[in-house]
């Protein structure tokens, strides 16, 4: 299976390039969860329910908080993985965190993120470990895709954003000058959230 | 100011060996010596490792501008450092410059949320590791970037303009048309601040930005776009009509002193004001006391 796993370097952070995926239908959820929870080294992943997660700019300012407090050795949960999950949730409880944000047995659609803490984590040791893992259908991390899998009223509860409109997902409004305009907004807001966690 | 405080080195070689104007080097004369010649303090990580490094933009007594680039790297952002202050006791530091940026940091995401234009927070560090000894560095805040003027520069263009320009009096009522168009936009842009109950602490003309629009007219001193509020470093959760006034009163003050020709011009931004929010009227009522005792509520009693 053709695996579009994307390896991005984000500025400003020390060498620490991580991987990005995302699976639509996946079948095997619950499985990759006992792993998780067995403490199995190799699905030492972030599992994200990509349900909960509005765009790119949302997952990877997360990404970044949990580098940073990586990088600085202040790491509130086990490790890099699980604090990217974490560092989602607006609220300082890790297990909600978990709950909310992490895969679950009904996972359909799934994104995995792993990050290179180590050299011998690179592109093809990730690809080939998470093709064989993950059941489901590989689809590329943009924008578009994200907006579509992820469900606007979930994510809006879970950061206490009831009052923010809710970008529409129909075709004829979706690249409608508002409708970019309350997707921008809401997306301001929960970076926001996640930047002033813990405050 | 004086010499020796800015370059000390040039200004030694200057009067002890008395050397004319003539042989002196000529980066001594250029205006932009002092930034090149300033070292500002080590970034703190991670930007310390950032390429290409931060630019400085301005500094103030509590913290230092740079641009750079978002996490996106193709998107630019600001971003604002508080350094550690040496002559503090480093607790009190933390704990001050903690404070201090989580406060500006909330005002923003609590007015981002409320629809208010001001720059989304985008990333925050409320304990940053300085640069080489990785102990405490001081903290950083990284907001959206905002394109355009500050609207002190833009007045600045405009009277600049209308001096050189001979107008008649129709064409000048005309342009001061224009001014007044903006100062209703700063009015209504300061009344979406306070009715989110957020006050700003120092308005001036320098802590307002016009976000340009695309303008076809390219001969006038461009006054369109939308007022975008920056610098909430003094900024704080209030609703109290004192506070309001006050934030009023202080712009209103600053446009005076920096733009004496657009200070009849000002009336417009309370009228911008007014009609911005329910609680206005009760606030510019307040603001006339403001008016007549100044910003410090009377010590007596």
């Amino acid at each position: 299976m053709a695996s579009s796993l994307e390896t991005i370097n984000l500025p400003h952070l020390p060498p620490l390039p991580i991987h990005v995926a995302v699976y639509r239908d996946v079948q095997n959820a619950a499985f990759l969860k006992s792993q998780l929870l067995a403490g199995q080294p190799e699905y030492e992943y972030a599992f994200i329910d990509a349900s909960m997660v509005l765009s790119r700019a949302h997952v990877i300012a997360a990404v970044f908080r949990a580098l940073n407090d990586y990088s600085h050795s202040r790491l509130r949960s086990h490790n890099v993985h699980s604090e990217i999950v974490f560092s989602l949730n607006p609220t300082n409880n890790i297990a909600e965190s978990f709950r909310r944000f992490g895969i679950t047995d009904s996972t359909k659609d799934l994104l995995v993120i792993k990050v290179s803490t180590s050299p011998e984590i690179t592109h093809e040791t990730v690809a080939t470990h998470l093709g064989s893992a993950v059941e489901g259908t590989s689809t590329s991390f943009d924008d578009q895709t994200l907006f579509e899998l992820s469900d606007i009223t979930k994510i809006k509860k879970s950061y206490k954003l009831g009052s923010l409109a809710s970008p529409s997902k129909a075709a004829d409004q979706i690249a409608s000058k508002e409708n970019v305009e309350i997707k921008q907004r809401l997306e301001n807001a929960l970076l926001g959230a996640i930047a002033l966690r813990g405050s | 100011m004086s010499v020796d405080r800015v370059y000390s080195e040039p200004h030694l070689t200057f009067s002890r060996f008395n050397l004319t104007w003539a042989v002196l080097p000529t980066y001594i004369l250029h205006s932009t010596f002092t930034m090149e010649d300033y070292k500002p303090p080590a970034l703190p990580s991670p930007f310390n490792n950032t390429t290409p490094p931060p630019t400085l933009l301005t500094q103030g007594a509590e913290a230092h501008l740079y641009k750079t680039t978002s996490l996106n790297p193709s998107i630019p952002a600001a971003l604002k450092i508080r350094p550690s202050k040496p002559y503090r006791h480093p607790i009190l530091d933390r704990r001050l410059t903690r404070a201090r940026i989580t406060q500006e940091a909330r005002c923003l995401a609590k007015l981002v949320r409320e629809g208010v234009s001001v720059p989304a927070l985008l990333a925050l560090d409320w304990e940053g590791h300085g640069g080489q000894e990785g102990g405490w560095g001081g903290a950083w805040l990284m907001m959206e970037w905002i394109e355009g003027d500050v609207v002190r520069v833009a007045l600045e263009k405009w009277e600049a303009w209308m001096k050189k320009a001979s107008l008649d009096d129709e064409q000048t009522q005309a342009q001061e048309a224009r001014v007044r168009a903006l100062m209703r936009k700063m009015g209504a842009a300061i009344g979406a601040l306070h009715k989110a109950g957020v006050v700003h602490g120092d308005l001036t003309t320098s802590n307002l930005m016009l976000r340009p629009v695309d303008t076809n007219d390219t001969n006038e001193v461009g006054l369109d776009g939308d007022v975008v509020l920056i610098d909430f470093g003094l900024a704080s959760q209030s609703a109290q009509d004192e506070d309001r006034a006050v934030d009023l009163y202080v712009l209103e003050r600053a446009i005076a002193s920096t733009h004496p020709r657009s200070e009849g011009l000002a009336e417009d931004l309370i009228v911008g004001y007014r009609d911005s929010y329910k609680g206005a009227p009760s606030a510019l009522k307040r603001l006339e006391d403001v008016r007549l005792r100044g910003r410090k509520r009377s010590m007596l009693g």
